[in-house]
């Protein structure tokens, strides 16, 4: 038994600790169980499905910047069919909540897919993706739209009973109203960040280094952009929060959640050290014994402005 | 594949700005394989954040080396390590060559740096095949030689062996590689691998190629090094996973 208490709600969801594996970084689970314990974790979301299969961007997918990386992948994904197919009995395996993220070109394609992935019980809660950068139909077309981000929250919602999380852009001028969007029309979470669109050039060729010419820009670069994010919804609506962006160690999880996270994602960092989730969880447990943190919870939006 | 802290004990200049590292680890040099590569984290810091791939240059006993140039600040860093310190090394990844094929002659083909993992497949066909080495690069410095077999040359401004590039190299010895059951071994430069496509497509030479990407993970989660497939044209191949080593007549180059 664990002698501090680090388990967290999202809505209708007790997550057995804070740490989540973001989408995108974990692709389908099966290579990074290699280096980390799924079962140790809060929860695992896939990377963003669609109806179809996507072949996703040409390369240059991704170049590093300072102190992160610019992405364009393009949403490569299996489709709704081959994950259920293919995927899911490999993560079936795992005592660890599997949260699905949908990505879609249409409001009909995001409830089409929620509808279908409901119905398989390992999957405990959706994470809607209206907020990739790098795709030309939805994406971003939506995530810096209110009315859209309002619809597509609702649309959702009446097609599944499990908690749905939407995966807010910061690339916005006042994300709370996004979340407030979200929260009215009946998501249980928000997840926050998403990348923010950067772009980088080869000074010799004067080219774009992304072939998608702009990509999405995450790793510990942009933590203090995410960290007002989170701060900003957690003032001004009341929903939980999971937080998002360049988290590389437990000081960091710490740090989102006084700033009013419930949970937190750990993205880039598992393409430096995948081994490093598994290892954050006992050093959170190590932070809470020595600072006399019996709940882990009491630490959400504890912030003393 | 896992993560291993090896410590490194040696750094060699052997080329004008081409360095071989040397690092002591069994854990890794029992089960590598020639081709295969390793994805290091130069440093503990932010920046550079991601790790760097290198193929593994070679293998000898619990030693294995890799081998670069200084592209930038990870590299910089890489070339001045501490002799002593850990290398924090995930690996093996990737699939390496296959040396299987009714074949007597293996014919190694490099461009500049794209010699980094003939060493080893040296090694490990030193006395079971023959060897053919043709070794190119842009000027006598990017002409990489190091522990090969039967070496000739090109640099393509002439200052040392052929002028020109080595598929010309490759041409000018036709009858030789006519004359006997080969199988060829490339790697270097996009462009390199490009006319060596059409040289085997030409000569229907089998030829498998190591190639390379900007990727962040290397082992599949980040899908950031796609790779065009000739046959399943809905889906990219990933050149982490799915190669580095492709048969060249299986990718898009």
């Amino acid at each position: 038994m664990s002698k501090v208490d680090l388990s967290v709600k999202i809505g209708s969801l007790t997550l057995r600790n804070p740490i989540m594996l973001a989408s995108g970084t974990v692709g389908y689970g099966n290579e990074i169980s290699e280096f980390t314990d799924l079962n140790k974790l809060g929860g695992i979301v896939t990377k963003s499905l669609s109806l179809k299969p996507r072949k996703g961007n040409p390369p240059q997918r991704i170049v590093e910047t300072p102190a992160g990386m610019l992405n364009a992948i393009g949403l490569a994904n299996v489709g709704v069919e081959v994950f259920l197919k293919e995927k899911i009995p490999f993560l079936k395996q795992f005592d660890v909540p599997l949260i699905c993220n949908i990505a879609a070109s249409t409001i009909e394609e995001y409830v089409e897919c929620t509808k279908i992935l409901t119905e398989e019980e390992t999957i405990k809660a959706f994470e809607i993706n209206i907020s990739c950068p790098n795709v030309r139909e939805g994406g971003l077309l939506f995530g810096n739209d209110l009315n859209s981000v309002a619809k597509i929250t609702e649309k959702v919602r009446a097609v599944t009973s499990k908690p749905v999380i939407i995966k807010l852009s910061p690339n916005v001028s006042y994300i709370a109203d996004f979340a407030k969007a979200a929260k009215e029309n009946g998501a249980d979470a928000v997840s926050a960040i998403n990348t923010l669109v950067g772009a980088a050039f080869n000074i010799f060729t004067r080219k774009p280094k992304i072939h998608n010419v702009t990509g999405g820009l995450s790793g510990p670069a942009i933590k203090p952009i995410a960290l007002a994010k989170v701060l900003e919804i957690s003032r001004q609506v009341g929903i939980p929060i999971i937080g998002i962006g360049g988290i590389m160690d437990w000081k960091d999880v710490v740090e989102f959640m006084i700033a009013g996270s419930s949970a937190v994602q750990i993205g880039t960092l598992n393409f430096i050290d995948p081994s490093a989730p598994g290892k954050i969880v006992n050093q959170l447990e190590d932070y809470c014994i020595n600072n006399g943190v019996e709940k882990i919870s009491s630490l959400i939006a504890s912030y003393q402005l | 594949m896992f993560i291993i802290n090896s410590p490194v004990e040696e750094i060699l200049e052997i080329n004008h700005h081409i360095y071989l590292l040397k690092v002591f680890s069994p854990e890794l040099t029992s089960i590598i394989k020639p081709g295969q590569f390793l994805n290091i984290r130069v440093s503990e810091r932010v920046s550079p954040l991601l790790r760097r791939p290198f193929s593994v240059c070679d293998v000898e006993g619990d030693h294995l080396y890799l081998m670069f140039n200084i592209m930038g600040e990870g590299t910089s860093i890489l070339a001045h390590k501490p002799i002593g310190s850990n290398l924090d090394i995930l690996g093996p990844l990737g699939n390496g060559f296959n040396f299987d094929g009714n074949y007597e002659t293996a014919v190694i083909v490099a461009g500049g740096l794209g010699a980094a993992p003939f060493p080893y497949v040296t090694r490990t066909l030193n006395g079971k095949k023959n060897i053919l080495s043709f070794i190119g690069g842009r000027t006598k410095d990017d002409v990489i030689t190091y522990n090969l077999k039967n070496v000739k040359e090109a640099a393509e401004d002439g200052s040392i062996g052929l002028r020109g590039n080595v598929v010309r190299l490759l041409e000018k010895n036709i009858e030789l590689l006519k004359s006997q059951k080969i199988k060829i071994f490339g790697c270097g430069p996009i462009a390199m691998l490009r006319v060596l496509k059409e040289f085997c497509i030409k000569y229907e030479f089998e030829c498998e190629v190591s190639t390379e990407c900007a990727m962040a993970c290397g082992f599949g989660i980040c899908q950031g090094c796609p790779i065009e497939s000739t046959t399943k044209t809905e889906q990219y191949l990933l050149v982490c996973k799915d190669g580095p080593v492709f048969n060249i007549k299986d990718v898009v180059i």
